[in-house]
């Protein structure tokens, strides 16, 4: 019964999106203040169908409900609860509503919190919402429906793929879709915009809170995934220029750009178009990621099922949302031009620079991750495209944004002086210089080693030394100081800290990537293991009984005499086996110990890493989701905020000095 | 600066940035693109002992054997019509096993393959996209038939 109810609200909610979509945009055509007035109880009533529709799938997992033939197939009796509640999202049809749940959630959003918007913009970008909900209601409820019954029920479930019981992965899906769906947000705020034909500071103003949340969501989404990646898979590694993460990637890189390109729209009022473009080229990668991950056109560790009809449906949704709001944006855009004029070296020319690296960089990702399905299509030849393409792309193009980052923030608007910047990051560039000799002749380091710490040194003491020359460190009194660091704006604290989070992210990254240490071999009981200046001893194997699973427990003990466990889980339900990894998380480098197959005789083959510096990667990442976050606190973006008449405090927030 | 001079120079500086992006596209792809083949097809082509490749197939029953060095693995994958050895020192991935298909990426010696890598697939019917390709291919396997399990889900008689 209850079934049958979250299937009738789904169904609810596609009609309402349909009356959400078409009233309020006929309204505003006809400047019918009334019909412009529905869209907001629309986009709520949307919102509580799927709430009701998303409640009565979960009641269904929760309570094993086995006549459900989607629990059928991801649940099982025996599963602890909080994995019977991410099975929810664990399947192809649940997550599909979970992406249009978060969809409905920032069209009541909007809704609820656009009480300074203009009526007709409103009332657009919430139709726009309801219309990009038509699409995927109706894809849930004609190819993917999770509500459909099995008769007979059987006794219990399939179980869920036990690499998916995990908490990391019970939370990477919601916060990933937040961030991908959240940018539907911006690209409604953008069609809504061309459909006005106006774009001004105030609808940036408007744009870059959005923008800002959906960026920190998925920022952590990301980060979530890859240090699942890393503990579970049992590999050690963290990030492998997988299309699947590549389709995660690529709107992460459009929506960094965009958040920086909105700056210049709210305070210059320049590159207006450019910045409605990214916001529409950012969506859009979203929808390509949709449709990657679930048409089964790639092969990837972590693609949904394959099903052609569901890929061509997703396919033909990306086709009309790209040739639509491309098409409007060839016929709207060339209407809002102007704005502030700007020297190439300026706060704004900084920023460009910033886009034009970041958009660059993202279309060779997006080169990488198509170009195997493209040739595939022509030729019949099959090909992958691994690490090496990103790391001789890709990264070379992180170097001159990187210096860039450090030196932007000092540059003023409109005109900046590159040479007393220069002036200010002496200290900057002797440090990232010397720390770059010091690793490659000292140490005897790879080039690529040295460069990546350099960098990380140069951005990381910019960072500071901007900071420091905001507050006027050592050249006012240390109280004047002080006060001067307490009055600062949060946006500013929120820079600093993304900044600085991408400079301990690059630490990580190089240190993983270049000094980590591997040692596979037979062990036997007793064994000492000699890796990177540590003993590591395997004191043997032994047997225990999880809740729903049976492992194999491999025992390393460390030199202070820490016992690590390493298990090989089999998971009966599933009929699967699992790894979980050993790890011994430190600031210097993790201890990764693996079990593998039993050999022959008392050996087992067992796998030790050391993976240098690894833990600051995922600091890194944390500390831009949380600079993002301390932005997005600031007083000038809150939501209900008086947005005119704060030239005064902007002056400040600039800092143009 | 003008704002017709600011446009030229953005356009200019995009170009010039889309530019260097080429080049490093293509460079990278000729050092970087890695083909995939099917045992059959290795037999009538020669390969250089140089170049990376990635291989598929079905993992050969009773084909995997153990040493003779440390962590070091044997076994033969087959698209139904030729089969190949590889050769790979380390843990293989939890969804290893015989009778399913895997993919392993390394280099040709001697007639073997020499695997740094191999993969399986975390997906519902342990079949590579490459590894199903191939096999249709060779006639050994037909859409709608099994293994192609056309359910979203693991089903637990995927295992052997």
């Amino acid at each position: 019964m209850i079934v049958e109810l979250g299937h009738l609200a789904l169904a609810a909610a596609l009609v309402v999106a349909v009356f959400q979509t078409v009233v309020p945009l006929y309204g505003a055509a006809r400047g019918d203040a009334t019909l412009m007035a529905l869209a907001r109880p629309a986009a709520m009533v949307q919102f509580a169908a799927l709430i009701l529709s998303f409640g009565a799938l979960t009641h269904a997992f929760v309570t094993s409900d086995f006549s459900v033939s989607n629990v059928v197939s991801n649940s099982h009796s025996l599963k602890p609860m909080i994995y019977k509640i991410s099975g929810v999202w664990g399947n192809h049809e649940g997550s599909m509503l979970l992406w249009v749940l978060i969809l409905a959630l920032f069209g009541a959003a909007v809704a609820a919190f656009g009480d300074n918007l203009p009526e007709s913009l409103r009332a657009r970008t919430i139709a726009i919402q309801g219309l990009i909900g038509v699409g995927f209601l109706t894809f849930i409820l004609f190819t993917s429906n999770p509500f459909e019954r099995v008769i007979p029920a059987p006794i219990d479930g399939q179980g869920l793929n036990p690499l998916l019981q995990d908490i990391g992965l019970a939370l990477h899906p919601p916060m990933l879709y937040l961030g991908y769906v959240g940018l539907s947000t911006t690209f409604s705020f953008a069609v809504a915009a061309l459909l006005e034909g106006r774009v001004d500071p105030s609808w940036a103003r408007w744009v870059r809170p959005w923008t800002l949340a959906a960026w920190v969501a998925l920022t952590a989404g990301i980060i979530l995934g890859s240090g699942w990646a890393y503990y579970e898979l049992g590999w050690g590694g963290w990030w492998f220029w997988d299309p699947v993460e590549n389709a995660s990637f690529l709107p992460w890189l459009a929506a960094t750009a965009l958040l920086h390109s909105a700056i210049v729209v709210e305070k210059r009022d320049a590159l207006k178009s450019w910045t409605i473009l990214l916001a529409l080229i950012a969506f859009a990668l979203s929808l390509l990621g949709t449709f990657l991950v679930r048409s089964g056109v790639l092969t990837s560790v972590h693609a949904f099922a394959v099903d052609p009809e569901r890929g061509m449906f997703i396919l033909v949704l990306l086709a009309i949302a790209v040739v639509g709001s491309f098409g409007l944006y060839a016929w709207r855009a060339p209407t809002m031009d102007g704005g502030g004029v700007f020297r190439p070296i300026s706060r704004e020319g900084g920023l460009v620079l910033n886009n034009l690296l970041t958009a660059t960089a993202a279309a060779t990702v997006l080169i990488g991750t198509l170009y195997p399905l493209a040739l595939e299509t022509v030729t019949g030849e099959k090909v992958s495209v691994g690490p090496p393409f990103y790391e001789a792309t890709f990264v070379p193009l992180m170097v001159p944004l990187i210096i860039a980052v450090g030196i932007g923030p000092m540059l003023a608007w409109k005109r900046g002086d590159l040479a007393g910047a220069m002036h200010n990051l002496w200290a900057a560039a002797i440090i990232a210089i010397s720390v770059g000799l010091a690793l490659a002749w000292l140490k005897g380091a790879p080039v690529g080693a040295a460069l990546g710490m350099a960098l990380a040194a140069w951005l990381a003491i910019a960072v500071l030394t901007e900071w420091a020359d905001r507050i006027r460190l050592f050249r006012v009194p240390f109280a004047n100081a002080w006060s001067r660091a307490a009055g600062l704006p949060r946006s500013a604290y929120g820079m600093s800290i993304a900044h600085l989070g991408l400079a301990v992210f690059i630490v990580g990254a190089v240190g993983e990537t270049y000094f980590s240490h591997e040692v596979v071999r037979y062990a036997s009981r007793g064994d000492r293991i000699e890796i990177a200046g540590r003993t590591v001893v395997f004191d043997g194997v032994s047997e225990r009984a999880g809740p729903n699973f049976n492992a194999q427990v491999g025992i390393f003990v460390l030199e202070n005499g820490d016992r690590l466990e390493s298990e090989r889980r089999f998971y009966p339900a599933e009929g699967q086996q699992t790894t979980e990894a050993a790890i011994r998380v430190g600031p210097a480098g993790d201890l990764y110990a693996v079990l593998g197959e039993p050999a022959d005789g008392e050996n087992w083959t067992i796998r030790i890493y050391y993976k240098t510096l690894v833990v600051w990667i995922w600091i890194g990442g944390f500390l831009m989701s949380l600079g993002g976050l301390v932005s997005l606190a600031d007083r000038r973006l809150r939501v209900g905020a008086p947005a005119p008449r704060r030239r005064v405090a902007e002056a400040a927030v600039g800092g143009d000095d | 600066m003008t704002r017709k001079n600011q446009r030229i120079a953005l356009i200019v500086g995009g170009l010039s940035f889309l530019g260097v992006a080429a080049g490093l596209v293509l460079t990278a792809f000729e050092d970087s693109v890695v083909f995939f083949f099917s045992p059959t097809e290795l037999q009538a082509k020669p390969i250089d002992p140089e170049q990376r490749i990635r291989v598929g197939g079905l993992v050969e029953e009773g084909s995997v054997a153990r040493g003779p060095a440390d962590a070091e693995v044997r076994f033969n994958v087959t698209d139904g019509n030729s089969s190949l050895t590889i050769r790979y020192v380390g843990i293989l991935p939890d969804l290893f096993r015989e009778g399913q298909g895997i993919v392993a990426q390394g280099r040709m010696q001697n007639a073997m393959f020499q695997a740094d890598e191999v993969l399986a697939k975390h997906d519902e019917n342990y079949m590579p996209k490459e590894v199903a390709d191939a096999l249709k291919k060779e006639g050994h396997w037909k859409d709608g038939e099994p293994p192609a399990a056309s359910g979203s889900r693991p089903s637990a008689g995927g295992d052997s």
